[in-house]
């Protein structure tokens, strides 16, 4: 699905000596500030979170202060997915599809305790993080977060966009999801991050 | 009056407006009469009639379930026009059996009836579908077959309609299914991303065949290769 070849440069390796010149890194600087500041994103919204998504869009908080006034309902036009509220498994393939209708670069932020662990939602029909079916940048905790923590949420994200350098391959990437398991993640690791906690230890699991 | 008198109003209004009840008893207050109704035309086929907080509820034979609701929606008498809803109850008892209930009302006569079936455990839960009846009922069966697995025959489309139609793991609102599901976390987020978005815009639902030729060209190709969506 990438442009590009998968490049082996996954990890941003720090390290003066290899630095780029002064053209490219001010190249990164204006590419970056451009991008960082016209992020457009496309709202995910499935529960209480995308009411909260809202109140941010809407005049009082106005994401428009950082670039983001327009709201893409395509993902083909969209840098940065939303996902505000809980997901059930049945939404699993249609988050991941859309997912990967974007078009790299693209970010994602997982709204809301629901999108980043299932929250209180530790049932037969709701995924345990969305993290579990698309790559996610930023994490925003809160039942559900006040505007002020989804902006706090997006200049995370921005400060992040604005670190990247366009030498590094891999942020350029499409990851593809594991051929087998169809996963982003190792399939023990889901089970073992689905385990019951806290109250729920009581809970017995039946069969298979 | 009582409070299942006929109410009519304008010029037609008898005596007595209508009110809001107040301290309903918790058993044995008025019963709706279609319960004595049904008692007198069924016989044995009403097993029992309760009435609790006002509401009347009637026990029938699972095999008469259907003439009985169809008498009730048909009888001049009783005119249950509104079908609000089908459900089940299990309860955590192993030998209370499985209810089936359906709720109905007569917006003629502004009645309100608890219709139940009491299913033992350890058979084939089966009763017949009220879908001849009711249009109503399709989703509602639907939705009871999904949740608690039980067989509305004569139902026209029984499938899953809250889970995906290839859900493995069996019927979630049963006592005996455990409350993260069967399937490891892995194992169900994998049986899920493997079921295909696209394939609930089925033909039949849809009813897109009258509007075939404005269908964008890959739908067309992929329903004239008789693809059936769903499965």
């Amino acid at each position: 699905m990438g442009l590009s070849a998968p490049s082996e440069h996954r990890t941003v390796a720090y390290a003066p000596e290899s630095q780029e010149g002064w053209v490219a890194t001010r190249l990164d600087f204006l590419v970056n500030w451009a991008r960082a500041n016209s992020l457009w994103p496309m709202p995910f919204g499935t529960a209480c979170c995308a009411i909260e998504f809202m109140a941010t869009a809407a005049s009082d908080f106005d994401l428009a202060r950082f670039g983001m006034e327009r709201m893409s309902f395509s993902p083909r036009q969209a840098d940065v997915l939303i996902c505000a509220g809980r997901v059930p498994f049945k939404l699993a393939p249609i988050l991941r599809r859309i997912w990967q209708q974007m078009p790299q670069p693209k970010w994602c932020i997982s709204m809301g305790a629901c999108a980043s662990t299932g929250g209180m939602f530790d049932n037969y029909a709701v995924v345990q993080g969305i993290d579990t079916i698309i790559p996610v940048d930023v994490y925003v905790p809160g039942c559900p977060p006040r505007p002020e923590a989804l902006i706090y949420g997006i200049r995370m994200l921005q400060e992040k966009v604005k670190n990247e350098r366009a030498a590094d391959k891999g942020t350029r990437d499409e990851m593809e999801p594991d051929p087998k398991s169809q996963l982003y993640i190792p399939p023990s690791v889901i089970d073992e991050l689905g385990e019951p906690f806290g109250n729920s230890v009581n809970q017995t699991r039946s069969g298979l | 009056m009582s409070r299942f008198d006929i109410l009519r109003t304008g010029r037609a209004a008898a005596s007595g407006q209508p009110s809001t009840l107040k301290a309903v008893q918790h058993r044995d207050a008025e019963a709706n009469p279609s319960a004595a109704a049904l008692a007198e035309k069924f016989g044995g086929a009403v097993k029992r009639r309760e009435v609790i907080w006002g509401e009347t509820i009637v026990y029938v034979d699972q095999a008469r379930v259907h003439e009985i609701i169809s008498w009730l929606h048909d009888d001049p008498s009783q005119q249950y026009d509104f079908l609000a809803d089908v459900t089940a109850v299990e309860y955590r008892d192993a030998e209370v059996p499985v209810e089936v209930v359906w709720h109905l009302r007569s917006l003629p006569y502004r009645r309100f009836l608890r219709v139940k079936v009491q299913l033992p455990k350890g058979q084939p839960m089966a009763v017949a579908s009220v879908y001849d009846i009711y249009k109503s009922a399709d989703w509602l069966e639907r939705e009871c077959y999904d949740m608690f697995g039980i067989q509305f025959s004569g139902h026209p489309d029984l499938r899953r309609i809250l889970m995906w139609e290839s859900y493995k793991e069996g019927f979630p609102l049963r006592k005996d299914f455990p409350l993260r599901g069967r399937f490891s976390r892995s194992e169900q987020l994998r049986q899920s991303l493997a079921q295909n978005p696209e394939a609930r815009y089925s033909m039949e639902e849809l009813s897109i065949a009258d509007a075939f030729a404005e269908l964008p060209e890959d739908m067309k190709r992929r329903l004239s290769k008789g693809e059936r969506t769903g499965e």
